[in-house]
């Protein structure tokens, strides 16, 4: 029984070697790209409204389904303008920034994007008022994209 | 020419959002893969999608290299008028491809 619990003990260790293997954008990072994105006088982004939804385990991470949704009424002068999304641990913090124009009539899209290694996924919307609102994924991913490819 | 699969309905009713789906043949070449000599690829993405209607932007995306190969976007637009829908694909190395779609708005 004692051998099973080391290696129950030893199981968060290996897990957090594994998850830290790929360098490239750093949480810090993609802080960075989501100042860049928003400006410098943008509000801090709240959580709520947005709706990131990405599968929670992944098999493979060169095309994981992503669709992102924002609670909007879309009129000309109340919606949604743009939404981004970032990652954390990708080599490049960016992955899409999309712009909505008044004829969207609703505020979602989806794409299929990659992920190098099992991380968290931060969708960013901001709004005709300048509001800023945002919701993020935590994904696994089992077989990562070796290197992005 | 790349090959584009687009799915636009023909027609709609006032006011309807429709639901626009668009993919474009693209290997979008991160710049961060090694090949099997050991060197590393040039980045060769597409940059930028945008989709208009009748001239009025309906949506338009910034991609980075975190987007899967072959880039496919959903998204939705509002028919108020009939008329036409263009979608443009633009990126590295003078990547740059146009597809347009009539769509007819019903009472």
């Amino acid at each position: 029984m004692a051998s099973r619990r080391a290696v129950l003990a030893a199981t968060p260790g290996l897990l957090a070697v594994a998850l830290a293997r790929p360098a490239g954008a750093s949480p810090e990072a993609m802080r960075q790209a989501m100042r860049e994105f928003l400006g410098p006088d943008a509000p801090v982004p709240r959580p709520g409204r947005v709706r990131l939804e990405l599968p929670p385990l992944v098999e493979n991470g060169n095309a994981v389904p992503l669709s992102v949704s924002v609670e909007s009424p879309m009129t000309a002068t109340d919606r949604v303008r743009s939404i981004a999304v970032f990652t954390e641990r990708n080599p490049l913090p960016g992955v899409i920034i999309a712009q909505l124009g008044p004829r969207a009539g609703a505020a979602r899209f989806a794409t299929r994007i990659r992920l190098a290694t099992s991380q968290q996924i931060v969708a960013v919307a901001v709004m005709g008022d300048g509001s800023v609102w945002s919701d993020s994924a935590q994904v696994v991913v089992t077989l990562a994209a070796c290197v992005e490819s | 020419m790349a090959r584009v699969l687009l799915q636009v309905p023909a027609t709609a009713r006032r006011g309807e959002v429709i639901e626009i789906r668009a993919l474009i043949q693209h290997p979008m070449e991160t710049g961060f893969r090694p090949d099997a000599s050991g060197v590393v690829a040039p980045r060769d993405i597409i940059r930028r999608f945008a989709c208009t209607w009748d001239g009025e932007t309906v949506f338009s995306a910034e991609l980075h290299p975190a987007i899967a190969a072959n880039p496919y976007l959903s998204f939705t637009a509002l028919a108020t008028a009939s008329g036409t829908l263009e979608f443009a694909w633009t990126g590295d190395n003078g990547f740059a491809q146009t597809e347009t779609r009539r769509v007819t708005v019903a009472e």
